[in-house]
């Protein structure tokens, strides 16, 4: 029996056209109030932390290269998908990324240093959540902090600290996951969990095409958007190099959430241009053509190009390229500070309370060095 | 035992109204050894979940809540189904904490029916417990009396670690006292249940009584056995055991997991390090044997029965 062969097509919903020009596709004309209500100074903070992130990007891949960093994971070409949906949060909800979202974090008030303590092999966390916007560490077990960010949306509806009608205090949760992350098992019993329990949470999918160097197309059939469907929730595909559609798209689903109306998943069409991480060889995998697609599709340029035709001046342009080589050059210097950890750090907080074998193992080890250090026999 | 965990359950529940009982079937059946039973009536839907069925999920999301201030208190129906949550245990719970540099913990218990003897079918008798022993982060318990069940199951859920609590289903029925009065012994202590002085045997959950049959028949043969419970598998209390060895001389130890690679394995590989001048014959294992867990109908021939500990006792004393 010959397999049928079915198509499963989603729209892509976008506010910006690759050339930069406002012309929004069908679904998005709902959007365009929220995008006109934005005052000047939110709309070129988009194009500063675009920038930022990008040179970011730069500054982890040379430190990376000059044995400074055990990685670096590049997000060039995720900034629109990136930024807009950060921007779209409010700063009572909670986010819980993978380990992509630089840029995320730092809207967030994570200083990118302690990302770079976490490449850098300084340690295994580095920031506490409570203490930077509630952006939580850095998971390297593909998607499973979707069931995590699913437990605390879940949390926040049995507090009933959403649905309350107060904007103020209402709160939701945002979890980034790439498009291989959906292939696991954690991502779908994540959707499973918020649908049942109507968590206010929104699913952002960050399709960038590939997972390492296995194409989307291996890890589904049908558009990832309708995974979200399948499970009960609204389903929504963006165009993920489009800022403003990547902001309006999640400022209205974070808003449903917190609101009261459930859990609901976009999936943001984008693409990672450079290599996965520093470790990663793409030239090996795909092809110059795709590459040059895709960059005609950059988020930057066309961002920039609508700014420019709104009247946004040369010097504002210049004063955010500045700005993005300060920042990259602040944390490069104080990169190379972040200091190895002492020994006894690989026995504090194993546990919450006091535990014998961590007692005994940190005590043999001390006198285990100090026998070194002392010349003792 | 299974009424007296209910009972721990339900006081946790009143205790302290961020308690949330988490799984598949604990709502209005009482899961399905009923140990839940009437918990969801008293305390709502709300404390008490009936979750989807999804193992990984269910750990996850508690993982999720316990960052928002809630203890979960999680059920996994039976041993043989830990496995899909095995990554969420292993790869996120055990380390939040140390990820965290303690600026969270992790205050979840993971309540898993084991073990054999109740003539099961495949996956729904076994004892997993040194996958998670092994684990940094965790911490492994079992009770082996009602009266233990009752208090541990409250200590473990007061804990801000993440606490494995293995209950050895074929206990859930046989009945015993309970002091509702005090606690006895501290959750990560291990305790001399019975005194002896030609061999020590210990062991932890079920294997507790069986080693109490095997020092009754030994005792009218005129050999006199001390039990050891261990109670705690992480951290193991192994002062009351090297003080029982001692005095003996002489160590079995008993367990219904696979012998290879096992806590009885880190028993006798401790017990050989430090008390090695006590010791007058080696320390012998008793385990099941290094294969699956066969058919429920030969299940007497794989679990160490009385007779089995009793003829490594016989063979500690020849030495
Ligand atoms: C469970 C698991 N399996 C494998 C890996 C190794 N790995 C790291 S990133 C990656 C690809 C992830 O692709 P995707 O989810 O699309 O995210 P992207 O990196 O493209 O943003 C793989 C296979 C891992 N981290 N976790």
């Amino acid at each position: 029996m010959v397999a049928q062969e079915r198509e499963f097509t989603a729209p892509t919903v976008q506010l910006l056209t690759p050339e930069g020009a406002l012309r929004p596709s069908p679904e998005a004309e709902a959007y365009l109030p929220l995008i006109e209500a934005l005052d000047d100074a939110t709309l070129e903070q988009f194009h500063r932390d675009m920038v930022i992130s990008r040179r970011l990007d730069i500054t982890g891949a040379n430190l990376q290269r000059q044995g400074q960093l055990a990685l670096w994971v590049p997000s060039h070409g995720q900034e629109a998908a990136q930024v807009g949906s950060a921007r779209a949060s409010r700063p009572q909800d909670h986010i819980f990324p993978s380990y992509r979202e630089h840029i995320v974090g730092m809207i967030r008030g994570l200083d990118p240093v302690r990302i770079l303590g976490l490449l850098r092999g300084a340690t295994l966390g580095g920031w506490n959540p409570a203490e930077n916007g509630n952006f939580h560490l850095y998971t390297l077990v593909l998607a499973s902090q979707t069931l995590h960010a699913t437990g605390y949306a879940m949390g926040i509806k049995f507090d009933g600290a959403s649905g309350t009608g107060d904007p103020e205090t209402d709160a939701a949760v945002l979890v980034y996951y790439g498009d291989g992350s959906t292939s696991q098992g954690d991502a779908s019993e994540a959707l499973v969990f918020a649908a049942s329990y109507q968590a206010p949470e929104v699913f952002f999918v960050q399709n960038n095409q590939w997972a390492i160097s296995v194409p989307v197309s291996r890890q589904s059939r049908t558009p990832l958007s309708l995974r979200g469907a399948g499970f009960g929730m609204p389903s929504l595909r963006i165009d993920g190099n489009d800022v403003l559609v990547s902001y309006a798209a999640t400022r209205v689903a974070l808003e449903e959430a917190r609101s009261g109306q459930g859990p609901s998943f976009i999936e943001a069409l984008t693409y990672r241009m450079g290599a996965h991480t520093t470790a990663d060889d793409p030239t090996k995998y795909r092809t110059d053509d795709e590459v040059a697609y895709w960059a005609e599709r950059d988020p930057i340029i066309r961002y920039r190009a609508w700014l420019e035709s709104r009247g946004a001046s040369a010097e504002f342009f210049a004063s955010a390229d500045e700005e993005a080589a300060d920042v990259a050059s602040d944390v490069r210097k104080r990169a190379l500070e972040v200091t190895v950890p002492t020994r006894e750090t690989i026995f504090k907080h194993v546990y919450s309370e006091p535990h014998p074998l961590m007692a005994e193992q940190a005590a043999w080890l001390q006198a285990y060095e100090t026998g070194f250090e002392g010349g003792a026999a | 035992m299974a009424k007296a965990i209910t009972a721990g359950l339900r006081e946790a529940l009143r205790a302290d109204d961020k308690v949330l009982l988490m799984g598949e079937d604990i709502g209005p059946l009482g899961g399905v050894f009923r140990v839940t039973e009437g918990l969801q009536a008293e305390f709502g839907d709300h404390r008490v979940l009936d979750t989807p069925l999804a193992e990984s999920g269910i750990v996850g999301t508690a993982i999720g809540l316990a960052m928002r201030g809630y203890r979960p208190v999680i059920e996994i129906q039976f041993d043989g189904f830990i496995f899909p949550a095995f990554d969420q245990i292993t790869t996120q719970l055990s380390r939040m904490t140390l990820r965290h540099d303690g600026s969270i913990s992790m205050p979840i218990v993971i309540r898993v029916p084991y073990g054999g003897h109740i003539g099961s079918i495949e996956h729904h008798q076994e004892s997993p417990e040194a996958y998670f022993a092994h684990t940094p982060g965790l911490r492994v318990v079992s009770p082996s009396s009602p009266h233990d069940a009752y208090w541990m199951i409250q200590e473990a859920i007061a804990s801000n670690d993440p606490v494995l609590f293995f209950e050895p289903k074929s206990r859930y029925w046989p009945k015993g006292p309970v002091d509702l009065d005090h606690s006895g012994v501290p959750l990560h202590s291990s305790r001399v249940i019975r005194s002896g002085t030609d061999v020590t045997v210990v062991g932890h959950g079920a294997m507790i009584s069986t080693l109490l049959q095997a020092a009754d028949i030994a005792g009218e043969e005129g050999t006199s056995i001390e039990v050891v419970d261990l109670r705690s598998l992480s951290p193991i209390d192994y002062g009351p055991l090297l003080e029982s060895v001692g005095r003996t001389g002489r160590l079995v130890v008993a367990q219904e997991a696979y012998g290879s690679v096992s806590v009885g394995s880190e028993i006798a590989a401790t017990v050989a390090e430090r008390a090695f001048y006590s010791l007058e014959a080696p320390v012998l294992r008793v385990s099941s044997f290094d294969t699956p867990f066969p058919p429920a109908a030969l299940e007497t021939e794989y679990l160490p029965s009385p007779d089995r500990v009793l003829e490594a006792v016989d063979r500690a004393l020849a030495y």
